[in-house]
């Protein structure tokens, strides 16, 4: 019989003596070169990290061949970052180098700090999960194949944080993100009535959807959906398995650009919608590799030096970011949810 | 033996042609389908979940049955369960949950505590892992229910426990902290295992109107995204002035950074100024934010201040149902340290009113919404602060509650 409620393993017993000694006590960090970090302390030790971009969805081999590394040249420590790099925690200077050439024979890419992209947070996709309206590690590894350079250089005018959900569920931070790919579907769920009184609760779906399209169907003892106000969100779908979304020939991916979690110089941010539908194209999805490029490269372009994507975005004006990246606006963008009424400019202020 | 059987399998692989996925070997960055491969050398259910996933490319959509409901003895979270819509074609993913292992604090291992968990999972999972899941735990993927409670059982006697799913408090996380990182305004390594530790029930036993996450940065760059991504963000900051090391600001401006216009500029109130002649930095510390950016230019020059605590906000998801919410102020500073009481007293009491005014499946940040932040603010006890909002509000439409007006 299993011990229950243990709860984790105490963080204090993973860490590197180095750590342990100098714990509260860093003085100060510098990037040494792209990927590798330097930490030194207050009583002058130092530690190397050496960050490691991975595909997140990793076998045990995996784990054990970065587990060898570790043990190899860092005494059998090593953590991830919150954006699923691997850290490899190196407390003698001169094992970072052959650390480095290990990782390069291993074609593991090293970078991911300052002003680069890093690893892209994503989700399940079609790997795991039932709601999804497109893949996750497929587009994530054709994105990050085209921007490697980025990961492996730092020659951003700021960080760049890609984000990607499979649905508009959003696990991920993918709605705070400099760039968010974002899975979505374009038809109304299909009513399964023979099944739906079996398998549903009824109030619970008609709870479920954000612009209170569905109704009861006494008659059927099921429900209605009034397709007029459906905006395919699917969240009656994570309800109630009697009423499918997914649509292999409309479900596709928007992007949404600009926003941010940190605090620096400006307030953490929501993503805004730049391209509203793109399809999906396995196992390359090339519209999407290429818009997302484009929007990096005009920002790249134009960004001053320390500007991120919606900084940059807030000091042009929207009406230049569209007219910069050539992306059409729609009326998909203007804003129609009960929300809506903040994000009209309620000024005069603006630029042709 | 050995030999022909390793040779079987490798001809088993080869039952599913993968042409699409193929493709996504090719391109410098690391191929998952490569792990995929990895895996599925050793194991039916990785095979078959490569060509199910195949499948998927070929279609566009998905091949996961809606839902599920699995788990282990004495636990209402920790397991997703997950069943085929293919289960002829692809046997041994018709059953194919996920387990979620509760990470340490800041992600930190040894070798050997990895090494531990490879073994459990080669022998009973499909030997494939999301290191980590995004609320943070790490995903052992795809395994069948009857290997649930050993997996459970094993993970337990190795010192692994399982995280949050479902309608509970879910696994808090928090970022690298003092271990690592100079900016680390308390010890959130130490509050996150706290908070674990403090509320097993509340993670393994969901009794709420929704899923809460918790989420702790130790500064105000947030490398936890817990702004965006929990219900209760704590998030580091200082109450006194930042310090300045005016030697170290003399070797930025020698190294040729312009720091009048890379770190002074950019400062969202202009409380900093560089003095040229002098190579002097100067700082009005009452007009500082704290927006870090300053610090993260300089790292050897400036540091966040002595008096340190935390800021605690709430309210943080994603779209569903109400549109995303960015978490907002609650308590502007609070000191963090052991045994963390008074954020506790607090955590308690927004639980006990979340749980009796809460919808089925209402996020506490959408029934603040719903309630009004007075109302919320009335009821934990909390007073009301110009912290708390960007601007008052523009219209008069105000509640008054019977003890703040005449009687008649």
């Amino acid at each position: 019989m299993s011990r229950t409620d243990i709860g984790p393993p105490d963080f204090r017993e993973m860490l590197p003596p180095v750590i342990k000694e100098n714990y509260g006590k860093w003085k100060y960090h510098e990037i040494v070169k792209p990927g590798v970090l330097k930490h030194v302390s207050e009583s002058g030790a130092e530690l190397y990290s050496v960050r490691v971009g991975s595909p997140r969805l990793v076998s045990i081999d995996f784990i054990r061949e970065i587990c060898d590394l570790a043990d190899e040249f860092c005494d059998g420590y090593l953590r991830f970052t919150s954006r699923h790099n691997v850290e490899f925690l190196v407390s003698k200077k001169e094992n970072v180098e052959p650390l480095l050439d290990a990782l390069k024979e291993k074609g593991l890419p090293v970078g991911g700090t300052g002003n680069s992209l890093s690893n892209m947070i994503h989700t399940q996709g079609w790997i795991h999960c039932h709601t999804p309206a497109t893949d996750a590690s497929g587009i994530v590894k054709a994105v990050m194949d085209d921007l490697y350079e980025h990961f492996v250089n730092m020659d951003l005018p700021a960080k760049l944080r890609i984000s990607l959900a499979c649905c508009l569920n959003m696990c991920g931070a993918v709605h705070c993100s400099d760039i968010a790919i974002l899975g979505i579907h374009r038809t109304p769920p299909r009513i399964d009535h023979e099944r739906l009184p079996k398998v549903c609760e009824i109030p619970t779906v008609i709870a479920s959807c954000p612009t209170a399209a569905i109704k009861p169907d006494p008659k059927r003892k099921s429900v209605k959906v009034n397709e007029e106000r459906c905006m395919y969100c699917g969240n009656c779908y994570t309800m109630c398995p009697a009423m499918e979304i997914i649509d292999a020939e409309n479900d596709g991916i928007a992007i949404l650009v600009g926003g941010k979690v940190s605090n620096a110089r400006t307030a953490p941010a929501f993503s805004r919608l730049a391209i509203p539908y793109l399809p999906n194209n396995p196992p390359r999805w090339p519209e999407v590799t290429e818009a997302v490029r484009n929007i990096v490269e005009v920002w790249a372009a134009n960004a001053k030096k320390g500007e991120r994507v919606g900084e940059w975005i807030q000091r042009i004006g929207w009406e230049n970011f569209f007219k910069l990246t050539g992306i059409p606006f729609t009326d998909k963008h203007i804003d129609d949810f009960i929300f809506s009424v903040p994000t009209f400019r309620t000024t005069t202020n603006f630029k042709w | 033996m050995e030999h022909n059987s390793k040779k079987m399998e490798v001809e088993k692989v080869k039952e599913h042609k993968t042409p699409l996925l193929d493709e996504l070997e090719k391109g410098p960055w690391p191929s998952f389908v490569k792990e995929m491969k990895r895996a599925a050398e050793k194991n039916e259910s990785a095979k078959d979940l490569l060509g199910q996933l195949e499948l998927s490319y070929q279609d566009k959509k998905g091949h996961w049955k809606h839902g599920g409901i699995v788990g282990v003895r004495g636990y209402g979270g920790g397991v997703i369960g997950r069943y085929s819509d293919c289960p002829e074609q692809f046997p041994n993913v018709a059953e194919f949950h996920t387990i979620r292992v509760n990470q340490p604090s800041g992600w930190y291992y040894n070798t050997k505590a990895l090494r531990k968990i490879c073994d459990i999972w080669e022998k009973r999972g499909s030997g494939l892992t999301n290191f980590h899941g995004s609320t943070g735990d790490i995903i052992l993927l795809g395994t069948k229910t009857d290997e649930l409670q050993p997996t459970f059982d094993e993970l337990s006697d190795a010192g692994f426990d399982l995280g949050g799913s479902g309608s509970d408090l879910r696994t808090p996380s928090t970022c690298a902290g003092p271990a690592r990182c100079e900016y680390a305004c308390f010890d959130n390594l130490d509050l996150c295992h706290d908070l674990t530790m403090t509320y097993q029930d509340e993670i393994h036993r969901p009794m709420w109107p929704y899923k809460f996450k918790i989420k702790i940065s130790g500064c105000p760059n947030d490398c936890v995204a817990s702004i965006a991504r929990a219900d209760l963000s704590i998030i580091g900051t200082w109450r006194d002035s930042l310090r300045i090391d005016q030697e170290e600001v003399k070797k930025y401006a020698a190294s040729g950074m312009d720091i009048k216009g890379e770190v002074c500029e950019p400062c969202p109130t202009k409380a900093l100024e560089f003095d040229e002649d002098a190579g002097e930095l100067r700082l009005k510390a009452e007009d500082c934010v704290r927006c870090m950016h300053c610090i993260n230019r300089m790292p050897k020059a400036l540091r966040p201040g002595v008096e340190r605590g935390a800021t605690i906000l709430i309210g943080g998801k994603a779209t569903i149902l109400q549109s995303a919410f960015l978490s907002w102020v609650i308590v502007p500073f609070m000191k963090m340290e052991p045994p963390y009481q008074e954020l506790k007293d607090l955590l308690e009491r927004i639980w006990e009113w979340w749980d009796e005014n809460g919808k089925t499946r209402e996020r506490i940040g959408e029934l603040i919404y719903r309630k009004g932040m007075g109302n919320f603010l009335r009821a934990v006890g909390l007073p009301a602060v110009p912290q708390m909002v960007y601007q008052p509000r523009a219209n008069p439409y105000i509640f008054w509650q019977p003890d703040e007006v005449k009687k008649k």
